[in-house]
């Protein structure tokens, strides 16, 4: 791995975020707004519920989780996209850039950005819902390492889906998040859903994070053998997207794809 | 001269680029088939042959962005299959269908560039290219909005960022003025003759093929019909120009050119 061609990447991306700044708009609107609405949500809810579950933090904090786990999704595609609307695949492949360094550079603009909204995200959560992390403590920083390795797995996946199929396929990529969250049991507790349902959710590190979550927020200790399983499938998502692309683009490379990009099929 | 493969004496060791036996096809179409030629260090090739004659597939296949089915392709002494980062990191190149982001701005591309290519001293080279190619009152402005001559020569001055030892240009002329084209033709030779660069050229413009290029090989249906000097080749064919060379061949059947120029 190269450090300068990873450079290039993250630079190209600075260089387009401080040139446009509509581009720099989504990073913070969405999560924003989502915050504003289910910060409202949730101060409802405390109003008027006697369960003595405090909404802010079980509600609130799931959807900021959640969605940090999406923008670094987004920001990975979102890089890899830029080359697809610009059409520089013929300037980048046929260049020294390995895949590896390719991936890392888009990995780590995902970073970047995702780190802009979560920041914002916080900045509107904690004192003007009166969001706390305090209470998950050390756990926090397992449940973001888990959803930001998970968000990267996915970016890739979805990057390589648009470079199989087509810039056409790019529309298959953005639901993604929102197909996958009620498998994730952002908001109830994974024993809500039916057995189907469940199998699938213990593939999908992010269930752990939620469901331990709401057991660190229950006052129950949150075992470290879910919190391992959750580490591993990240980490093991992440690899096996890292294989599918490289496949991808290889099948790319071999059938013409990769040289006539645009015309969506060598067929 | 063979009418197959083309190797330009003593060159064999030292080959800017070394290509044997190339094939590709897309599923039932053949677009080249068993083609072997050199470039040697300091050469300026041209690939001449109608559309579809497979100059593109060749080329994509050097770049390695386009796996052969068979053959073998080497810049320099690294074999492209096994060490695609080395070899492509001493290659560049520019084609008219491969236009640089439009959404960043000139010096923003080349900067861009040259650190995928790893250049040393960027800044200093990007600065150097700029001058080179009169695009110092551009290097702010976003490619999308240049003409296409502007274009062509930043792309041109991407091409050479990393001082390539192997030079890929597709029609690099074809969107200049004359006296654009005839500069670019003059770096383009300068850079071979001073660098050892061998470049390969295409181009339909016949007159500057037989300006610029020290060989030509003719490609029809993914073979080598023809190859040797552009300046003799149409008298020893019985042409009265290049041109008129081009068209013959890109006009005759298959079978029949490669029996009767062999």
């Amino acid at each position: 791995m190269r450090i300068a061609p990873v450079a290039a990447i993250l630079l190209r991306q600075w260089y387009l975020l401080r040139g446009s700044p509509v581009r720099a708009l989504p990073m913070f609107a969405w999560v924003g707004i989502d915050i504003v609405l289910w910060g409202f949500i949730a101060r409802f809810l405390n109003s008027v519920s006697a369960a003595g579950i405090n909404f802010t933090t079980v509600f609130l904090g799931a959807v900021l989780l959640w969605d940090l786990c999406g923008r670094v999704m987004q920001g990975l595609t979102t890089a890899f996209l830029e080359d697809v609307w610009s059409r520089n695949f013929l300037n980048l492949f046929a260049s020294p850039l390995r895949i590896s360094e390719y991936v890392t550079g888009l990995v780590l603009a995902s970073i970047a950005t995702s780190l802009i909204g979560l920041t914002v995200m916080v900045a509107l959560a904690v004192p003007v819902f009166g969001l706390s992390f305090l209470a998950l403590g050390a756990h926090l920083l397992l449940f973001l390492a888990v959803l930001y390795g998970f968000g990267v797995a996915l970016g890739i996946m979805a990057s390589a889906m648009v470079l199989r199929f087509g810039p056409a396929s790019e529309w298959l990529v953005w639901p993604i998040p929102a197909l996958l969250s009620p498998f994730c049991a952002v908001f109830y507790p994974l024993s809500i859903l039916p057995a189907w349902m469940r199998g699938i959710a213990h593939v999908l590190p992010p269930s752990y994070v939620f469901e331990g979550m709401r057991t660190v927020l229950d006052g129950r200790p949150f075992a470290p053998l879910p919190a391992l399983i959750a580490l591993a499938l990240a980490a093991s998502e992440i690899a096996l997207a890292g294989y599918y692309f490289v496949r991808v683009y290889r099948r790319a490379v071999r059938t013409g794809l990769l040289a006539r990009y645009s015309a969506e099929t060598v067929s | 001269m063979t009418a197959r493969s083309e190797h330009p004496a003593g060159s064999a060791a030292a080959a800017a680029l070394r290509v044997r036996g190339l094939r590709k096809s897309y599923g039932e179409v053949l677009a080249v088939d068993g083609v072997s030629f050199e470039v040697a260090p300091g050469e300026i090739l041209g690939l001449l042959g109608p559309n579809g004659a497979g100059k593109t597939t060749i080329i994509n296949t050097v770049l390695a962005v386009l796996t052969p089915d068979s053959g073998s392709i080497r810049i320099g002494d690294l074999d492209v299959s096994r060490q695609r980062s080395l070899a492509l990191a001493r290659t560049n190149f520019a084609a008219v269908y491969a236009s640089l982001p439009g959404n960043l701005t000139v010096a923003q591309n080349l900067n861009f560039f040259g650190l995928i290519y790893r250049v040393h001293s960027l800044r200093h080279r990007v600065e150097e290219l700029l001058g080179q190619f009169q695009l110092e009152a551009l290097r702010d402005t976003k490619c999308g909005v240049l003409s296409s001559g502007e274009l062509t020569r930043v792309a041109l001055a991407k091409a050479l960022l990393n001082r390539p030892r192997l030079l890929l240009l597709d029609e690099p002329t074809a969107s200049l003025d004359p006296a654009a084209a005839r500069d670019t033709r003059a770096a383009i030779r300068a850079l071979a003759r001073h660098s050892d660069c061998g470049v390969l050229w295409t181009s339909h413009n016949m007159y500057e093929v037989e300006e610029v290029c020290d060989r030509v090989l003719f490609l029809s249906h993914g073979r080598i019909l023809l190859a040797g000097d552009p300046r003799s080749l149409p008298r020893e064919h019985g042409a009265p120009n290049l041109e008129e060379l081009f068209i013959q061949l890109a006009r005759e059947p298959l079978a029949k050119p490669a029996e009767r120029l062999a």
